[in-house]
């Protein structure tokens, strides 16, 4: 990463949301296509050594990515983004769930919604993530997938999640 | 059930009754009157809070007043950072592909 590149990451406890800033050094066109268009988000949504891959995509309002998730052993979580509201170049609403290969959802699933935001300043584009979820629990899933991530990661690259840590811890 | 510290602030009322323990400890009296739900409710939000290991009860002569155990909230700060780390490496990931793309683009 850049080190001029924003990076910024509050929680809100209270309302159970996440609100993730980052800054990329593209214009909007281009940071807009990779958060939307399938070839391209299969290249960078799931962290090494997962990959992302791309079953359908109708990226409209009413319409959902269904994608997996697929671990170095191939194994697959399956993942489905609901688009509810979509302004051009602008910003797109999303609730996100675990399903399976289908898109069949479990009702007692939970979700959690995201409002992605995008904003162009010189060149740089700021995409801001809302992140609410239903309830925690939602999350927690998620990082779970995180935690065996971070632990690949972490045999990948020990260096780098040291560092990370260090900065943390002080 | 699951009986966690995801379960136990699952629930806006157990979020409420949490926000209210950060502050000091309090009797189930004291608590229920903070909310319009009957004392009955609160005090089930309590046995789960409990039970999730997040609040613990301590006799203090005739009552019994409830803490807030704060190193277990840590916790959701853990997971939170892992989090973080997972979009973080997301982002990087993101910043190879717009590098791609701007060289296609000359």
């Amino acid at each position: 990463m850049n080190p001029e590149n924003i990076f910024n990451f509050t929680m809100d406890k209270e309302n159970l949301s996440v609100k993730v800033e980052r800054s990329f050094d593209a214009p909007l066109d281009l940071v807009w296509s990779a958060w939307t268009e399938a070839e391209l988000l299969d290249q960078w949504w799931a962290p090494k050594p997962w990959r992302a891959e791309t079953k359908s995509m109708d990226f409209n309002e009413g319409g959902r990515w269904l994608y997996a998730m697929v671990g170095p052993q191939g194994e697959r979580r399956w993942g489905l983004k609901a688009f509810t509201k979509i302004i051009p170049r602008k910003s797109f609403t999303y609730r996100s769930v675990f399903c399976d290969e289908n898109g069949a959802v479990d009702p007692a699933t939970t979700s959690s919604m995201w409002v992605n935001t995008f904003t162009e300043s010189k060149g740089v584009t700021l995409v801001t993530n809302d992140i609410r979820c239903e309830t925690l629990a939602h999350l927690e899933a998620q990082v779970k997938m995180g935690f065996k991530e971070g632990y690949i990661m972490c045999l990948d690259n020990l260096e780098e999640l040291l560092a990370l840590l260090t900065k943390k811890g002080q | 059930m699951r009986r966690d510290i995801f379960q136990a602030i699952a629930d806006p009322t157990r979020r409420a009754i949490v926000m209210l323990l950060a502050v000091q400890a309090m009797t189930p009296n004291a608590m229920a009157e903070h909310f319009e739900t009957s004392r009955q409710a609160v005090s089930k939000h309590i046995r789960i809070l409990v039970e999730c290991d997040l609040v613990e009860q301590e006799q203090q002569g005739r009552e019994i007043q409830y803490h807030l155990k704060v190193a277990k909230m840590r916790e959701i700060e853990k997971w939170l950072e892992q989090f973080k780390v997972l979009m973080a490496k997301r982002f990087n990931q993101l910043d190879d592909v717009l590098t791609r793309l701007k060289e296609r683009k000359k």
